[in-house]
Formats: C-alpha cells, sequence, structure tokens
C-alpha cells in the first residue's frame, strides 16, 4: 500500500508540473502569435534553401581580408573587454566578499552594484551606450565590460570565500597587513578559478559582440547583416563558417587551459 | 631505496606544478598582449573617449533617476514584458523537448561511441554560431517575426541543452545502469526507470538556466531580429526617438525580472556555472 501510495503521488505530481508547463507553453504561443506550423516547415525549407544558396561563392572568398579583419576585430574586443572587466571585477569581489571586504558595509554595495551590471543584457547596455559612443567600437566595448564586470564580479565573490578563509585566518594570525594577504594569499589562490572564468567570458562575449555588432554597425556582426541585407548570401555563409571555426579553436584552446591549470 | 623513490615522486610533483604555472602565465601574458593590442586597434571613428565617458555619466543619471513613460502606457509596457517572457519561455520548452531527446544519444553511457560523436559534434556547430545569426537565417524561410526568432532561439537552446543533459546523464552511477540491464531491462526502461527519474532535478536546473539566459536573448532579438516585445520598444526608444528616460523605464521593468529570475534561481539552487551565452 505505502509504496503504491508513493508512485501513485508522483505520478500525479508530474502529471500536474507537465500540465502546467503545457498551459504556459500554449500561453506562449498565443503571447508571442507564432505559428506552430509554419515554424516546422521553416526548418526543412531553410535549410533547403541553404544547401542550394548558403555556400561560400566566387564573390565570397575574394571578400576574405575584409572578413578576417572584422572578424579580428571582433574577438580582440571580446578578449579585451573580458581581460580588463576581470581585473576590476576581482577587485569588486574583493570588496564584496566575507573574508576580505576591508569593511562590512563594503559588502552590500559591491554585490548589488554587480547584481545591475549583469542583469541588465549586453543588447540593452549597448542601446544606453549608443547615446554617448554612437556606432563605434567603444559602445561594445563598455556594453561587455559592463556584463562581464557584473558576472566576474559574482562568482569570484563566492571563489574567494570558498578558496581562502582559511588562509586569510592563518596570514592575520600572524600579524600580515591587509595589502599583504590580499596579493600573497587570495589573489594567487584564487588566479587559476579567475583565469578559467575569464576564457568562458571571452567564449561568449565573442557570440555577444557579434550581436552588439549588428546593433552599432562595427564587427563580424555588422559584416554578417551588411551582406545578408544585400542578398549576397555566399558572403554571408562565409561569414559564420569563419565565425564557427574562430568559436570553436577558442573553445579547444580554453579547454586545454582549464584542464592544466585547474 | 626509499630516499629516491620519495626524490623522484616529488621531482614529478613539481614538473607538473611548473608546467600548470607555465600554462597560466602563458595565457596571462597572451591575454594581455591581445588586450593591449585591441585597445590600439579599436575601431573609434573619431569618438573622443574621454568626453564620451562624461557623457555616459550623464545619461545614466537620466536613465537611472529620471525613467518615465512616454509612448507606451503601463499596461503596454506589461504586455511587451510578457511577449519577451513568452518568447523565452516558449524556445526554452521547445528546446527542451529536443534537447532530452538527443541528449540520450549524446550521452556515452547510453548509445554508441561513434553516435555520441556524432551528435556532440552537430552540437558544437549548432552552439558555435550566434542565436542571432540563426534567427535571421531562419528569417530567410520565414519572414522576420516570431517564427524566425522561436525556431532560431530554439536551436541554439537545443545545442547548448544536449551538452548539459549529456554531462548529467553521463554523471549516473555505473552500477545502476549495469545493474537494469544485467535483470533484462530494455533500453527505453532504463532510461524511464532510472535515467530520467533520478537525473530529473539536476535537468530541471539547467533548463531554469537556459530560461533565464533565453529571456535575455529574447530581449536582444527584439532589438535586433525583430522577434517584437520589450527589445523592439527599447531599440525604438534608442535609435528612433532617442529617448533616455523611456529607455530607462524599460530598461527598469527587464532589470527587475532578470533580478526575480536570479533570484528563483538561487532559490532552487541552481548552479552559477552556466550563465548568459548567446
Amino acid at each position: 500500500m505505502q509504496p503504491e501510495a508513493f508512485f501513485r503521488r508522483r505520478r500525479l505530481q508530474s502529471l500536474l508540473f507537465l500540465l502546467i508547463i503545457t498551459a504556459l507553453t500554449y500561453g506562449g504561443i498565443l503571447m508571442t502569435q507564432f505559428d506552430v506550423t509554419q515554424g516546422l516547415m521553416a526548418i526543412p525549407r531553410a535549410f533547403s534553401w541553404a544547401i542550394a544558396n548558403f555556400i561560400p561563392d566566387e564573390r565570397a572568398w575574394s571578400r576574405l581580408p575584409r572578413i578576417l579583419e572584422k572578424l579580428q576585430e571582433t574577438v580582440l574586443m571580446a578578449v579585451a573587454s573580458s581581460s580588463i572587466a576581470s581585473v576590476f571585477g576581482l577587485g569588486l569581489a574583493l570588496l564584496g566578499a566575507n573574508t576580505t571586504r576591508p569593511h562590512p558595509w563594503f559588502s552590500l554595495p559591491a554585490r548589488a552594484l554587480a547584481s545591475v551590471f549583469r542583469n541588465i543584457d549586453v543588447s540593452v547596455w549597448a542601446l544606453i551606450l549608443l547615446f554617448s559612443f554612437g556606432q563605434s567600437g567603444f559602445t561594445g566595448f563598455f556594453a561587455l565590460f559592463f556584463v562581464t564586470l557584473g558576472f566576474i564580479t559574482r562568482v569570484m565573490v563566492e571563489t574567494i570565500d570558498e578558496v581562502s578563509t582559511d588562509s586569510v585566518e592563518a596570514l592575520r594570525a600572524t600579524g600580515a597587513g591587509y595589502t599583504a594577504i590580499i596579493s600573497q594569499s587570495v589573489i594567487p589562490a584564487c588566479l587559476p578559478q579567475l583565469i578559467s572564468w575569464v576564457l568562458y567570458m571571452i567564449e561568449t562575449n565573442i557570440r555577444s559582440a557579434t550581436l552588439v555588432g549588428i546593433l552599432t554597425g562595427t564587427g563580424i556582426g555588422f559584416l554578417f547583416d551588411l551582406y545578408f541585407k544585400n542578398f549576397s548570401y555566399g558572403s554571408a555563409s562565409l561569414v559564420v563558417l569563419l565565425t564557427v571555426a574562430v568559436v570553436l579553436i577558442i573553445e579547444t584552446v580554453s579547454n586545454y587551459v582549464r584542464r592544466v591549470i585547474l | 631505496m626509499e630516499v629516491t623513490a620519495s626524490a623522484s615522486a616529488s621531482r614529478i610533483k613539481i614538473r607538473q606544478r611548473s608546467h600548470a604555472s607555465a600554462v597560466l602565465q602563458i595565457t596571462l601574458l597572451s591575454l594581455t598582449l591581445l588586450t593591449i593590442y585591441g585597445l590600439i586597434t579599436i575601431d573609434s571613428r573619431n569618438v573622443d573617449v574621454f568626453a564620451a565617458l562624461g557623457d555616459m555619466i550623464n545619461n545614466f543619471r537620466i536613465v537611472f533617476t529620471e525613467p518615465r513613460l512616454e509612448k507606451l502606457s503601463w499596461f503596454d509596457l506589461l504586455r511587451e514584458l510578457m511577449i519577451t517572457v513568452s518568447l523565452g519561455l516558449l524556445t526554452t520548452v521547445i528546446g527542451a523537448v529536443f534537447a532530452l531527446f538527443l541528449a540520450l544519444f549524446a550521452a556515452q553511457n547510453l548509445a554508441p561511441r561513434r553516435v555520441n560523436d556524432a551528435v556532440k559534434a552537430l552540437m558544437a556547430f549548432v552552439r558555435a554560431v550566434p542565436t542571432v545569426l540563426w534567427v535571421l537565417f531562419f528569417a530567410v524561410a520565414a519572414g522576420l517575426g516570431s517564427v524566425a526568432a522561436v525556431v532560431g532561439m530554439a536551436f541554439h537552446s537545443v545545442g547548448y541543452l544536449v551538452k548539459a543533459y549529456a554531462e548529467t546523464f553521463e554523471e549516473l552511477d555505473a552500477g545502476v545502469l549495469e545493474a537494469l540491464r544485467a535483470s533484462g531491462a530494455n533500453w527505453w526502461q532504463t532510461v524511464f526507470q532510472a535515467v530520467l527519474p533520478s537525473s530529473a532535478s539536476a535537468l530541471l536546473s539547467w533548463t531554469f538556466v537556459r530560461f533565464e539566459i533565453n529571456f535575455s536573448v529574447a530581449i536582444a532579438m527584439g532589438a535586433t531580429a525583430g522577434a517584437g516585445g520589450i527589445g523592439y520598444d527599447m531599440f525604438m526608444a534608442s535609435a528612433f526617438y532617442l529617448d533616455l528616460r523611456e529607455l530607462g523605464m524599460f530598461t527598469y521593468a527587464v532589470l527587475l525580472f532578470a533580478i526575480l529570475l536570479e533570484w528563483s534561481a538561487t532559490r532552487l539552487k541552481v548552479t552559477v556555472g552556466a550563465r548568459r551565452s548567446y
């Protein structure tokens, strides 16, 4: 009797859960006016179109230098914004973490600031920053910078409290000063984790930079948009293939680095 | 004898450490050099950064301290936000259904190695294409709008969730699977009686993480790829009406919803690991 009742209740729970999800999904279909049959038909239609038209042609290869130049611009922007944001993020995390905060009052403002930075989407930052930096590379740079800063602060606050609570206590007992504790113990202990997160953010930010580029008219996103809207599908497909190649290469390199240093 | 043994053991260990720290230092150095080169070569289009930074702080003040609605009513704002949330939810559910099926073939303990490799390689490709490019790609067949947005976003969600789900399945206790197989359970029975029940909570966490991501992606797709919702209104406020105050109100709306999602994720003990990825 007992196990039967248990299984009946579990079945009922899963059924209820499925029902709620189905209802929400149906509501979502109504809200977004998503046509399900059209959606299903779009997939084979898009791929059969792609086989005929979405392959690099003669003209695409002649544009290769320009595409590579823009791709490099996007990758460098992702690397620069992620790296600089991590340095600032580490600083903010040192103020926010329970182990390393100079005064308990620093913790909440630091964490709240990081929360605002990461919870406003990168596209929203770009739309706000467009007012000051216009269609320049700085719009994308700062949009990626803010989101990365918020994210790195959050994960590093957790890492610092996890990794260095004991060693900080030990060093404090020996009479070591604040800067000595931070530079000799906390930062070396957290560095591998930090690098791992920076590499993760670089991977993410290359894709985000493509998106921001469409908004701000910079980098590889802009070039894709340009070719796509001018029906140069061959060139647009080359942009996609090269972007994929770069993302996969960077993923492989960072997986290797992560495996060795962690 | 013992001395040499421990000496050689410690020597191996030292070499491993120094290898790790060498890789760490090379990584730091390359990141620094690439960052400097990136900053030097940034496409500045004659923007004076320092003047623009002052302007930015003033704009932030307007956005965050003087938000108000101009063209939209409160009801419109709520409706547009709900469209964006629905888009995120719909694409997550569709992505999860397909991903659950594909992940069974991507997990090493559930399918032959060759099938694993094929599914994983395909998914790595799907993930590497930024979501916005998927949406624009499907827009050719379906036109710009919710159909292309849903299909494109669902595609990228599948790529992401298959990886997450498959890794969850691979963490399953091998003994449980072996016991079921030994007792004569077929593949489907193994999946439904052991694999899915014991990984259900992990699968749900990953799906929730993806919902958080898809909410942000839905904003971005509204702004760049005709998906509608609050992202589109933000794009119009920024690029056409140049209305920082209305943009500020929209920003508060998406910020509050994102914080609500993050708070729920913490309550549900979802891992921080893998947020925000286009």
